[in-house]
């Protein structure tokens, strides 16, 4: 395990335990108004200070990382569920009719910009985090979709895979019994990185009013609202812009050194 | 004064040692060849001559190339040498080629690079190498792209870059090993023409003392790094003295002893089999056009016969292959095993399946890295309606392992815990579960080193003794071929051109194809078969 | 290549015609009666008739699919309700700051993400190399539209070198506009030149352990020289994709990033339109944006073409 991964982990654990934490305990209720108290710059009783409400900024974070971690998560597991059956199929079948239908829809869909799909929902249904959620989800399945079937094609033409159908087990067979257990690394990388992506997107459309709204707590509705009061109080803006920074950093160093770590050409030098 | 003088050489890359004290000189116009098996080093070596070297290796010794003291020298007096005074041919002509240049670019670029002529000179003389190799300019424009040359070629346009500079040296690391058997004798002429015409030394790298036999003036044989020995071919071949070379040799012409065949009774019968490709379509509103990749074949294999399918690479065999494993339909013709159809209407029939079994080429690739041994040579057990549990499957696990000279316990292990060799024993462990009558190998041990390769010909033939089995061995190697079949088939543009008794066919070809194919494979010097 | 070309072409109009479907599935079928969504649950019956008349609602869905694209073909893209202007205007009048400003930020970007990724590639595991991976590392982490905030507490509140925000308009000067974009283009180039910039790493890296690579030095080029004649071209081959998917992102990063910084640009019109209610601005909104990342695609596969001449030939 390279440096970077173990730095990368810790620190996505650090965060994810903190937002976790935030179900049990937080310093102060991050609902609860406290108006004379309103912003405070960081001190020993507001480690980070308050906002313009007075609410514990340290309390708010944790809440906040909270619900972005959750929309990232579940887009990124709407994506997973289903990119790898369409992923699995095209490959199986590829150069079919099939094959060139999956491919050809998740060109379509990759020409939807996040943001315009965003647009698109929440011009009609409204905002909210599940809207967000569809949205990173939706782009996700196309991401994933060409993941595997990449990595599935290389596999199908592997010998191992001729000697299953040798044995005459089905595509369908194969592909879950052998095709996608090689897969796994290629998945949980790519999961990492697209479950980073997703804490940036969940602040990106909260921050333009597309995504989560009050009084649900998120990082990007903390950014959203610090942006009127940035010059009168920076720290409404520094602290939750960094726990964003930190998590997607973490997330991604943890990614990468995974890759490498899984990466069976690099695995064959290590003792 | 040599023009190549390696002195102790050693080299490690890593902290891992590659090379050991090694010492060879090569004189101008001489031809030296480096053999031995994978792992010995002999890449290294010519990779340390160029100082191309992978990152984290250190050398010590002594390079001297024309009076240049290599290993000394600055990175910018090397690159004065690349190219200028040591040619270099590589294994892969597919992938030696920038891809995005033209050949003539990429063949001029040799000559500026050195500032040795002005840009239109250079260009002339890129003409002029290139119809030097064998590429004249009707169908070989300095314009072309090397995706649009066969990789014979391909090689000929590296080996054009390689001397356009006339250098005094010219490497050549396995130049014919990725080529087909007629390409490789015509690649292997055009280099010794040039080594004579421009009075070259010649470090050629070989696994294969066939080919290096009668075009070498010395033989060097390395192993694990060493020299273990060296002398003039001719010397060579006739007084081996170390025990490794010897074995090398024996090796490499190893015969094997079949059991007779039995009294003639079909097993595998192919009535007129047609496989058409589709290919790419062409014009956007035209039917695709059509390739004909197996050609109205017809040919039957007795049980308990040993039958060799050759032809080299495109010719049709690997699809013929998959044709009679069942895994592509056929557009034409039958195929029966055993009087049954393999195909039964769109489905492959599993019983006629069980009969049958394949060992492919790659001794990595061929087993999923996931699962244990047990399960990877079991998963044929699939074609039974109720296959084999407990103390059944245990017994037939064992067995089967035991067959192939691996032990029972070896099912526990994953298979990257072992060699190229075992996991080709393995492959056949997992061949032999259903008991099959037959078993096609399709370059089964083409990958393999030739002493490893020794051993696994012995197990076929020690197998088909104790088993009553059937072979198909599909394969571009004719001395393999030759020792393990009793009958083959010649095949040439998806038809089977010639077929006939193994031996009757290898002494008197009829076919003008079997002929060229004989002639261009290298043979191993007649002096040492007593050996 | 003629060939090659006429393939791409055929599936950009397949793709346009699918998003063109899905969009006006999403706006216009799909919330019932686009009329009385627009105007609320209070509106009068008349008000809605009105607007139904007006937005063409009362002809069969197909035929106003057809009459939606046809008018969208001849420029036409329907009167937005809230402005009563022609969409089309409207438009163009705010891509005049998006645009601009995504071409800004996309010439960042690649000025800045391609040497950078060459230099760490030629570097590799050196000190060079980790300190360019480390800040891409950072690249990548940080939200743009965090870092436009960051960048305005220093450079517009604290050393005063650029104004806050706002866009004083194209007839004031070129000078004095590019002045007032360059802030928001640099918060748009960064994350996307991080990125950029590994991928041109990466890419570099993969051509470098190549074959042809070790013929070229072979031929007495310097690891310099073969770098530069053999790689990059080579490399190129995937960084272009990842600047095709960049067009995008810094499309709807410029949406955002105006927000920061207040410019009256596409990002503006659309959140106020999604106030409103507008259907007809957004959805005219979003199949531009689609159309743009279409086309953009089509525009790449053709720069591999040229790159490339194994798909010249092919096909």
């Amino acid at each position: 395990m390279s440096r970077s991964m173990i730095l990368g982990g810790a620190l996505s654990l650090l965060l994810i335990g903190a937002a976790l934490l935030s179900l049990l305990w937080t310093p102060y209720n991050f609902e609860l108004l406290d108006i004379p108290n309103k912003l405070q710059t960081p001190s020993a009783a507001h480690w980070l200070g308050t906002d313009h409400l007075g609410r514990d900024i340290l309390s708010m974070i944790m809440a906040g990382a909270r619900t972005s971690l959750g929309v990232a998560m579940l887009a990124v597991v709407i994506g997973l569920v289903f990119g790898i059956p369409l992923g699995l199929l095209a490959a199986a079948r590829s150069g079919s009719w099939l094959d060139e239908l999956i491919m050809r829809g998740n060109d379509v869909v990759f020409a939807f910009p996040l943001l315009a799909m965003a647009i698109l929902i929440t011009a009609v249904v409204g905002p909210s985090a599940m809207n967000a959620i569809v949205a990173f989800g939706i782009f996700n399945i196309p991401v994933f979709a060409r993941t595997v079937r990449g990595g599935a094609l290389s596999l199908w033409e592997r010998e191992f895979i001729l000697a299953a159908r040798v044995s005459g087990k089905s595509s369908l067979r194969i592909s879950f019994e052998h095709v996608l257990p090689n897969l796994i690394n290629l998945l949980i990388v790519q999961g990492t990185i697209q479950f980073a992506l997703g804490i940036q997107v969940e602040a990106a459309l909260s921050f333009v009013g597309l995504g989560v709204q009050p009084p649900v707590p998120s990082l990007g509705r903390m950014l959203a609202d610090s942006q009127t009061l940035v010059t009168l109080a920076p720290h409404l803006a520094i602290f939750p812009g960094l726990a964003i920074i930190l998590i997607v950093l973490g997330l991604n160093l943890f990614g990468d050194g995974l890759r490498d770590w899984l990466d069976p050409r690099l695995r064959a030098k290590r003792p | 004064m040599s023009l190549l003088s390696i002195q102790n050489l050693s080299l490690s890359i890593n902290g891992a040692d590659i090379l050991d004290d090694v010492s060879l000189l090569i004189q101008p116009g001489e031809i030296v060849a480096v053999t031995g098996e994978s792992g010995s080093g002999k890449s290294m070596t010519a990779l340390a001559t160029m100082q191309l070297l992978p990152p984290g290796s250190q050398t010590s010794g002594q390079i001297t190339l024309d009076e240049l003291e290599v290993l000394d020298a600055s990175e910018e007096r090397l690159c004065k040498m690349r190219g200028h005074q040591v040619g270099m041919v590589f294994q892969e002509p597919m992938t030696a080629l920038n891809p995005v240049k033209t050949i003539g670019d990429q063949v001029a670029e040799t000559i500026l690079i050195h500032d040795a002529m002005p840009p239109d000179a250079a260009m002339d003389r890129a003409r002029e190498v290139l119809d030097r190799v064998g590429l004249p300019e009707e169908r070989f424009a300095l314009s072309r792209y090397p995706h649009e040359l066969s990789g014979g070629q391909r090689q000929r346009v590296v080996i054009a870059m390689a001397i356009a500079l006339q250098p005094k040296l010219l490497i050549a690391d396995e130049p014919t090993t990725a080529l087909d058997v007629t390409t490789q004798a015509q690649i292997l002429d055009l280099l010794q023409g040039l080594v004579r015409e421009y009075d070259m030394g010649m470090l050629m790298i070989t696994h294969d003392l066939a080919v290096v036999s009668d075009m070498a003036d010395r033989i060097v044989v390395m192993r694990k790094g060493q020299v273990v020995e060296e002398g003039p071919t001719r010397d060579l071949f006739a007084n081996m003295s170390h025990p490794y070379t010897k074995m090398l040799f024996a090796a490499s012409g190893h015969q094997v002893s079949l059991p007779p065949a039995p009294a003639p009774e079909p097993l595998l019968e192919l009535h007129e089999v047609v496989r058409d490709y589709r290919l790419p379509r062409t014009k956007l509103f035209t039917a695709p056009g059509q390739m004909r990749a197996v050609n109205h074949v017809s040919f039957t294999i007795n049980r308990g016969e040993r039958v060799g399918l050759v032809g080299e690479s495109g010719c049709g065999k690997s699809t013929l292959t998959r044709a009679v494993l069942g895994l592509e339909q056929i557009q034409s013709g039958q195929i029966l095993l055993g009087g049954a159809p393999v195909f039964s209407g769109h489905r492959p029939n599993p019983a006629v399946r069980r009969q049958m079994q394949v060992v492919f080429q790659d001794p990595f690739g061929s087993f999923n890295p996931r699962h244990r041994v047990d399960r990877l040579i079991t998963e044929p057990f699939h074609l039974y309606e109720k296959p084999p549990t407990g103390a059944a499957r245990r017994d037939a696990i064992a067995e089967a392992l035991t067959a192939v000279g691996m032990r029972p316990e070896d099912g526990q292990k994953f298979i990257h815990e072992f060699s190229g060799g075992q996991r080709q024993r393995i492959a056949i462990a997992r061949a032999l579960i259903t008991r099959p009558s037959l078993i096609l190998f399709d370059e089964a041990v083409s990958a393999l080193d030739v002493s490893v390769r020794a051993q696994v010909l012995d197990l076929l033939a020690d197998l088909c003794r104790t088993y009553d089995l059937t072979y198909l061995f599909i394969s571009h190697d004719l001395s393999v071929v030759r020792t393990v079949t009793d009958r083959v088939l010649v095949m040439q543009s998806g038809q089977i051109v010639e077929e006939g008794e193994t031996e009757a066919v290898f002494t008197d070809p009829a076919h003008p194809y079997t002929r060229e194919l004989i002639a261009a494979a290298p043979v191993l010097p007649q002096v040492a078969q007593d050996v | 290549m003629l060939r090659y070309a006429l393939k791409r072409l055929l599936s950009l109009f397949i793709s346009l015609f699918v998003a063109s479907l899905i969009i006006f599935f999403v706006i216009e079928i799909a919330p019932g009666d686009p009329a009385s969504f627009m105007l609320g649950i209070n509106a009068q019956p008349e008000t809605i008739a009105n607007l139904r008349a007006e937005l063409g609602l009362d002809v069969p869905k197909l035929q106003r699919y057809l009459n939606w694209v046809g008018g969208m073909l001849s420029g036409d893209f329907g009167t937005s309700y809230t402005y009563r202007t022609p969409v089309a205007q409207m438009i163009m009048d705010r891509l005049s700051v998006s645009l601009p400003l995504a071409v800004y930020g996309l010439i960042l970007s690649v000025l800045i993400g391609l040497p950078a990724g060459i230099y760490a590639a030629t570097r590799r595991g050196r000190i060079g190399d980790m300190a360019v991976m480390g800040a891409t590392q950072l690249g990548v982490a940080v939200p743009n539209f965090w870092f436009a905030m960051m960048l305005v507490l220093l450079f517009a509140i604290r050393l005063q070198w650029f104004s806050a925000g706002g866009f004083p308009g194209w007839e004031k000067g070129l000078w004095v506009s590019l002045h007032a974009l360059t802030l928001p283009a640099i918060c748009l180039a960064l994350p996307q030149a991080a990125i950029l910039a590994r991928v041109m790493r990466s890419a570099l890296l993969d051509v470098l352990g190549e074959d042809f690579m070790r013929t070229a030095r072979a031929k007495g080029l310097s690891r310099s020289q073969a770098v530069w004649r053999h790689g990059v071209r080579n490399a190129f081959i995937p960084v272009l994709t990842i600047i095709g998917l960049q067009i995008a992102f810094l499309l709807a990063g410029a949406i955002i990033i105006e927000q920061v910084f207040y410019l009256p640009g596409l990002g503006r019109l659309i959140f106020q339109s999604i106030q409103a209610r507008d259907l007809i601005v957004v959805e005219s909104v979003v199949m531009l944006l689609v159309f743009s990342v279409i086309m953009v695609n089509f525009l790449v596969d053709l720069a591999y073409a040229l790159i490339d001449p194994r798909l010249r030939s092919r096909e």
